[in-house]
């Protein structure tokens, strides 16, 4: 894919066929979309990247909108609306056919299968999700510090995830990190 | 839109509801996933389960699992799957859309005001400083999930599936290999293993 190309349709072709590779979902693509968006297409820096990551998290709705910041980022609300569509789109149609296909065989094993040997993929790719973004993230040890009380509280409490997002923003409102 | 908790963590099924599901109609299908879209901060599935099963009855505690983990499997974001295929299940494609539009279009609004906003004063030093706290944080939040999808294959000693599970790790977060390259091995060869070791346990 050449720069001169116009950036909406990179937008769709990209994204649309990343969606039918995001095993495990939006999150799992992270490592992709970080490096299509930074290193491949240079659409942003590292920085801007966890940026948008972290206003992803910050606002409602399903993980996948992480795109529709990428997207806009690139061609404006234009780049938001197709980066979204080319991100749902593929994958929608196919659980469509899918789920038809399967309410005929409901008690074959297959899905079972399918099931059991993607998971440890998805979360392999989870991980490396993890690690991309805390090297971008945590440039100090106290990001890194935070970074990892917040795991271990989101892991071992029921605690609301906002709250450990809106302490990490006052600590860096504060000039702690 | 905090992350989405993992399929492990799906409660359990509730006392199966006798009562026929009720068939709901295009713009109700719309506004319900808006609203559990918009509620999702705390992961969307939550939401979701809570509306379509409790609230609305749309569905059995067992429906909704059973189609989650039909969603779960396909490639793509889940809950835009489970959109789509719960809608078209009662009132066809438009159905479908209905659903999936409500899910995605309020927030993906808000998105872009948000997104709008950060490229006209992301360079304002405080905003600054806030945004690489809540990074920090969401990046530890995303580290909690993939300890918690892990605990059960550990569980299990899995050791096949903690291999590949380390074996992606490895190529994507280290090695920045391209994700389609690495699944077009990664996939057939995890379901390859899985399949000739469910043969051996069966047979």
């Amino acid at each position: 894919m050449n720069s001169q190309a116009n950036p909406i349709s990179t937008l769709v072709w990209t994204f649309g066929l990343m969606s039918l590779f995001a095993v495990g979902g939006a999150n799992s693509a992270i490592p992709e979309m970080h490096r299509i968006a930074v290193d491949v297409h240079h659409w942003m820096d590292e920085k801007q990247f966890a940026d948008i990551f972290a206003i992803s998290q910050l606002s409602p709705g399903p993980n996948v909108l992480i795109v529709t910041l990428i997207g806009y980022s690139v061609a404006g609300v234009a780049g938001a609306l197709a980066a979204t569509l080319a991100m749902c789109g593929p994958t929608a149609v196919l659980a469509y056919y899918v789920s038809h296909l399967l309410q005929r065989s409901r008690h074959s094993r297959w899905p079972a299968i399918i099931q059991a040997a993607l998971v440890p993929l998805s979360i392999g790719l989870m991980g490396a999700s993890g690690l991309i973004l805390a090297l971008t993230s945590d440039q100090s040890w106290i990001a890194g510090l935070i970074t990892a009380a917040v795991a271990v509280l989101a892991f071992a409490t029921r605690l609301n995830p906002v709250w450990m997002l809106l302490a990490g923003g006052a600590l860096g409102f504060a000039g702690v990190i | 839109m905090v992350l989405e908790s993992p399929p492990a963590a799906i409660p359990g099924p509730d006392i199966p509801t006798a009562t026929p599901p009720i068939q709901p109609g295009l713009l109700e299908l719309f506004v319900a996933f808006a609203k559990m879209s918009l509620a999702g901060f705390g992961g969307v599935l939550v939401w979701a389960r809570r509306g379509i099963v409790d609230q609305h009855r749309w569905m059995t505690a067992d429906e909704f699992n059973e189609t989650f983990a039909l969603c779960h499997f396909l490639p793509g974001p889940n809950i835009v799957n489970l959109s789509v295929v719960f809608g078209s299940r009662f009132r066809g494609i438009a159905g479908g859309i209905a659903a999936f539009a409500g899910l995605v279009g309020p927030p993906m609004v808000i998105a872009t005001i948000l997104a709008a906003l950060y490229a006209r004063y992301g360079e304002i030093d405080a905003l600054r400083r806030i945004l690489t706290g809540v990074s920090c944080a969401a990046v530890g939040l995303l580290i909690a999930v993939v300890f918690k999808m892990m605990m059960p294959l550990i569980k299990k000693r899995d050791a096949v599936g903690l291999v590949i599970l380390l074996a992606v790790f490895v190529a994507i977060g280290l090695l920045r290999l391209p994700l389609q390259a690495v699944l077009l091995v990664a996939i057939p060869l995890s379901l390859g293993i899985t399949y000739f070791m469910r043969q051996r346990v069966n047979g």
